[in-house]
């Protein structure tokens, strides 16, 4: 599905990038890494929101690197960004019609409304005058109804409530099911390796590991080298 | 909330299309004609071309100070093609393919605006479309061969629209107020659909649009064509108002009052082009017998200063603010 090769970004003096490389097939991959490693450059790299100085990120094939953001996203990739970016003066409604492509595809309005009861409570409510955890919802959705083939999420647990925490893992833990591949960007361990088989440590800017996400879970040394947690650490 | 503004919206065209009646009981027959023709009329003209501003402003999120030489690219084109104008300069078009021309011609015009101030905002974009504005005003004022320069075309008296007079005080206010309403509830569609929603999800955020699918630069371009055909609606009907056109209906004077009347009404919604287009026009032609003629822009001065203090986004949100006061919901 993507695969991103030996990958370098630069802003400036700055090397932020510096030789990434993974793979993600069928499913889920997630990225942990403490802040200020370069996972969220990684995930705009790929929507080609920064450009790249060296490397190839290909989807089924075919080279993504050089497109403009908008040409990305129609070659069926979508984006959740860190932060949520809900639009201030769109309704939910209006968010999710925004994007909607019709009432026959696999994600439709009406199914979100039933995956998100919150959202359809909200419809007629403004992107911001949403809690944390609905805004997070609505950009989720946002990306769902484009019907992706994959689907990056920068952080999607960020700052939500413990019950929210548990009902996201539920709807990413299902997104394979539905054809699509996930590249979930990660600081909340749990998250991580509940939702995804294979885990990728980001460390100054390149991949230190690739592990299945039972290992990781199950190895606080390790959790504590590269991260400075531990999953039950609070 | 948008069903309140659609039933607002419809309460105000209804008193609007029983206001020439309102104004025939009120006052004498020849009064009540100027009121309906030079100050509702005018107003609703000006205010077409106000709404122009107010709606790349609103839902686009930049004010262009191109709208009313975009205005001015349909008035000259219809003042040029049709039949009867004085000087002939092209002619051989009655009003019925000339006006559709004109219209033309601002949508396009409005769409070469969008392509040149595209990548620009904020001030820049401000001061781009001032340029193009006043590079177009002084092209046209020293072009004689196509423009008759400084002395303008005159004699573009408007078509019988179904065997009626468009010098009628009453016909002409009539299709101002039918072009004003037809446009004013298109806008207000156009926002909703796909289109609109891209457009303002640009202003809010253009690299999540991008990052959705949709390209934003030819969103920002179709916006100004939008606009274009606006202006242009308008720039038709105030040319036959004013019984033809010249480079100061277009200049920087004109330019700066559609400015004004949309910040008095308020940059907020499409109506405030009409609320402050109609107030503008009020001290415009009663600054006379206000205070003193010459003392015109004194007065709107004071009046455009009294308002951006006492409410910057203008009388939309000092009504606004009112009804909260009063205790009401919030306003739309």
């Amino acid at each position: 599905m993507l695969s991103v090769r030996d990958l370098h970004v630069r802003f400036g003096q700055a090397h932020i990038l510096q030789g990434v490389s993974l793979e993600l097939g069928a499913g889920a991959l997630a990225i942990v890494g403490r802040n200020g490693m370069g996972k969220t450059t990684l995930c705009q790299a790929v929507m080609g929101m920064v450009a790249a100085s060296e490397g190839e990120i290909s989807l089924e094939g075919q080279s993504l690197r050089g497109l403009a953001p908008f040409r990305i996203a129609r070659r069926s990739v979508a984006l959740v960004p860190q932060g949520r970016r809900t639009f201030p003066s769109l309704s939910v409604d209006e968010h999710l019609r925004l994007v909607s492509q019709g009432r026959t595809a696999r994600w439709n309005i009406e199914r979100i409304y039933q995956t998100f009861p919150r959202l359809a409570e909200r419809r007629r409510n403004g992107g911001t005058e949403l809690s944390g955890g609905e805004q997070q919802m609505l950009a989720i959705s946002r990306a769902l109804l484009m019907n992706p083939r994959l689907v990056i999420m920068d952080e999607p647990s960020e700052g939500l409530a413990p019950v929210i925490v548990e009902h996201l893992i539920q709807v990413l833990r299902a997104l394979p099911a539905d054809g699509m591949s996930l590249l979930l960007i990660e600081q909340n361990l749990r998250v991580a390796t509940e939702v995804a088989g294979e885990v990728a440590i980001m460390v100054t800017g390149r991949i230190a590991a690739t592990m299945p996400a039972a290992t990781l879970a199950n190895d606080p040394d390790m959790q504590r080298r590269y991260l400075g947690v531990s999953a039950g650490g609070h | 909330m948008h069903s309140r503004v659609l039933l607002w919206s419809a309460l105000g065209l209804a008193l609007l299309l029983v206001m020439p009646w309102l104004l025939l009981q009120a006052l004498p027959q020849n009064q009540a004609q100027f009121w309906t023709a030079n100050i509702l009329g005018r107003g609703i003209v000006f205010g077409i071309i106000a709404m122009s501003l107010t709606f790349l402003a609103t839902y686009g999120g930049f004010i262009s100070l191109a709208q009313m030489m975009v205005a001015g690219v349909a008035g000259y084109t219809l003042a040029i093609f049709v039949d009867g104008a004085v000087p002939r300069i092209a002619g051989g078009l009655g009003y019925g393919l000339a006006i559709p021309l004109a219209i033309l011609a601002a949508t396009v015009m409005g769409l070469i605006v969008g392509a040149i101030a595209v990548r620009t905002r904020d001030i820049y974009l401000l001061m781009i479309t001032l340029a193009l504005a006043m590079g177009i005003f002084r092209f046209i004022e020293t072009n004689i061969a196509w423009f008759n320069g400084y002395e303008g075309i005159r004699n573009v008296v408007g078509p019988d629209v179904f065997g009626f007079d468009f010098r009628n005080a009453y016909v002409f206010y009539y299709i101002a107020l039918g072009t004003a309403g037809a446009l004013y509830f298109g806008v207000l569609y156009l926002v909703r659909t796909p289109f609109g929603l891209v457009l303002q999800g640009i202003r809010d955020n253009p690299r999540r649009v991008a990052a959705l699918g949709y390209a934003v630069g030819p969103h920002r371009i179709a916006a100004f064509g939008v606009a274009g055909f606006i202006a242009g609606c308008g720039g038709v009907l105030a040319t036959i108002y004013n019984i033809g056109i010249s480079p100061g209906s277009i200049g920087l004077g004109a330019t700066v009052n559609v400015l004004i009347m949309s910040v008095i009404g308020g940059l907020g919604h499409p109506i405030g082009a009409f609320v402050g287009s109609l107030v503008f026009t009020f001290f415009d032609t009663f600054s006379a017998s206000i205070y003193d003629r010459e003392r015109f822009n004194t007065l709107i001065g004071v009046v455009f200063l009294v308002i951006v203090l006492l409410s910057p986004d203008g009388l939309l949100g000092a009504g606004a603010r009112l009804r909260k006061m009063l205790g009401g919901r919030d306003a739309p």
